[in-house]
């Protein structure tokens, strides 16, 4: 396509299917974790954030190798795949999703919750006084007022993804068309001495990220100038 | 069995280290000011009766139960009233019209149900002009009139105010009284507010429920607990006795008002008024002296006969003396504040008749035009 070769150009398409459909769940599971952690009392609740942000520290290849565990022909994830006829997660595109979802996790879920924390007690007291439900005050107030942090991790979540090397080479094992996305097809190139395919990639990423960053920046500097 | 409207309340718990038992019966109609020092629990209170807190027990307002010991608990958005919170509190991502609209009833913004009407209140808080700006961009007055805005069109039963005026400078302060009389006149809503300011209580109330480190130590019409030589209010520097007068004559050439108050007449500078109508007034304890005989020829233009009702002494050399007035001593208090020499020489004691010379009597402003 566009006049890139395919080899080039699968990885990224699938990169950036990985990384939507991953940022999309990630704001599914990623919100209510981080509301629950911002507004719980509960005593595990902070052993609950350790749990969530150990993929922030662990190295990928601890996380890959329990991953490649449970979403194996032995794990769970070889149960759940015998529902539709398959033997395992590890080394599907779903494997990837799951691996990448729980390896982002942390840096979509640590400014959700800073959000909502900034949001604090008083405008969901107002809207309760206002005859406000719990469940509307949190989709007309609170979510409204945290979307700044909604979006920060969203474009943390995305980036996070598209960067991870060593999660998605232990539980997908670089197939091509499958599960070799951009950062094991850097790899890969480099590995056969193809420098220039890497070269072309690798440079993708440096303006990706740059881009990412900038991004960000720019935006948190609007929301502050709008909050003031 | 008709029992009078009433906001019946009694909180007992520890919140932190604090203990709270307070309980008061207040009639829900007018201002019912809290009114205590900083720390005393007032919020906290305001908060139980909100159901923003929830401490063991009772919670009533006009034969409504919020809240019972039998652990019956209404939650707060279940509640019909209005909270207006110290900092106005409103929603930065909305806008003010979307603001004010937030607790209004979906199907009653023109104020048809006979509820208060959208442009009545924006009116009355003189926010017109403000409807499709940003909250960012409002002063801190204009802030706290919105949120005050928010709170009524949200149709309630019962408005709860929170020091509304504390985070306030003097002059903004000045720039929204007016309005909360205009409230207070104008919409038949009882309202239970906070305040440490007796100034705010003097001109707001008409009730008044007076709290010490967590308990109420006592609940009544304001006047009553003014001249209570037993609480704290009438020992105070600035103790002063607010009373209802009712207009009797009008004197333009000198611009004074005579006003009826229960057992005698008062003449208060004033611009003319029509005669019948009712007047806030305010006597503090230290423009009020007694004598034993009718003084002569004086520039005080205020003697009245009165009788002593109680004598208590402040401090070393200074006496709050209670009295009533008429010969009869059957009328509205005042209170006095004299010196123990003084009292001494003129031999008063409880139940001696006296004649009070009241130096001032400021007319309460901007009370009761609609009575």
């Amino acid at each position: 396509m566009f006049g890139i070769p395919n080899e080039i150009w699968v990885p990224i398409r699938l990169t950036i299917e990985l990384a939507t459909i991953t940022t999309l769940s990630l704001l599914v599971v990623a919100t209510p974790l981080a509301w629950w952690l911002a507004r719980s009392k509960a005593w595990f609740k902070e052993a609950a954030a350790t749990i969530v942000s150990l993929p922030m520290v662990l190295p990928p290849t601890v996380l890959g190798f329990y991953l490649l565990i449970v979403l194996g022909p032995d794990g769970p994830g070889g149960a759940i795949a015998s529902l539709w006829g398959a033997r395992t997660l590890a080394f599907t595109f779903t494997g990837l999703v799951i691996g990448s979802i729980i390896s982002s996790l942390p840096f979509v879920v640590q400014p959700i919750r800073n959000a909502f924390a900034a949001v604090g007690d008083r405008p969901l007291e107002v809207a309760a006084t206002l005859r406000t439900s719990p469940s509307r005050a949190f989709w007309t107030v609170a979510l409204p007022l945290a979307s700044p942090g909604l979006l920060t991790g969203a474009v943390l979540g995305f980036a996070h993804t598209v960067g991870e090397f060593g999660v998605i080479l232990m539980i997908g094992g670089n197939i091509p068309g499958r599960t070799r996305v951009m950062s094991t097809a850097i790899f890969d190139f480099a590995e056969t001495m193809r420098w220039r395919e890497a070269n072309l990639l690798a440079g993708g990423m440096v303006v990706f990220a740059f881009a990412v960053i900038l991004t960000m920046i720019l935006l948190e500097k609007r929301f502050t100038r709008a909050g003031a | 069995m008709n029992a009078p409207l009433a906001i019946r309340a009694k909180f007992q718990g520890t919140i932190g280290k604090f203990a709270l038992d307070a309980g008061f019966t207040a009639p829900a109609r007018g201002v019912t000011a809290l009114f205590g020092p900083s720390g005393c629990g007032k919020t906290t209170v305001l908060r139980c009766l909100a159901g923003l807190l929830r401490v063991n027990g009772v919670c009533e307002i006009d034969g409504e139960v919020w809240q019972d010991e039998s652990g019956a608990f209404l939650p707060t958005y279940k509640r019909p009233l209005g909270y207006v919170f110290q900092e106005a509190s409103l929603f930065q991502h909305l806008s003010v019209r979307r603001n004010l609209l937030f607790g209004a009833p979906r199907d009653n913004h023109d104020g048809t149900n006979g509820g208060i009407d959208f442009d009545e209140v924006v009116d009355l808080l003189g926010i017109t002009r403000l409807l499709d700006r940003s909250p960012r961009n409002l002063s801190g007055g204009e802030r706290q009139r919105v949120a005050i805005g928010r709170a009524l069109l949200s149709q309630p039963k019962l408005l709860l105010m929170d020091e509304p005026l504390s985070a306030l400078d003097r002059a903004t302060k000045n720039e929204i009284l007016p309005f909360l009389e205009r409230l207070r006149d104008h919409l038949n809503l009882p309202v239970v507010y906070i305040t440490h300011d007796i100034a705010e209580v003097e001109r707001l109330a008409d009730q008044m429920v007076l709290m010490d480190k967590g308990h109420v130590i006592g609940a009544g019409p304001l006047e009553e607990l003014q001249s209570d030589p037993s609480l704290p209010l009438a020992a105070a520097r600035d103790a002063a006795v607010s009373l209802e007068g009712v207009v009797q004559a009008s004197d333009e050439a000198y611009a004074l008002l005579t006003l009826s108050v229960r057992g005698g007449l008062l003449t208060v500078p004033a611009p003319v008024a029509p005669v019948g109508e009712r007047r806030r007034i305010r006597v503090i304890a230290s423009d009020v002296s007694l004598t034993r005989e009718a003084p002569g020829p004086s520039s005080i233009l205020n003697v009245l006969p009165a009788r002593i009702v109680s004598m208590k002494p402040v401090d070393l050399n200074e006496i709050i003396a209670v009295v009533a007035l008429g010969a009869d001593g059957a009328g509205a208090r005042m209170l006095s504040r004299l010196t123990r020499k003084a009292s001494e020489a003129l031999g008063l004691e409880e139940g001696t008749n006296v004649y009070a010379q009241v130096k001032a009597v400021a007319l309460a402003p901007g009370r009761g035009e609609l009575g």
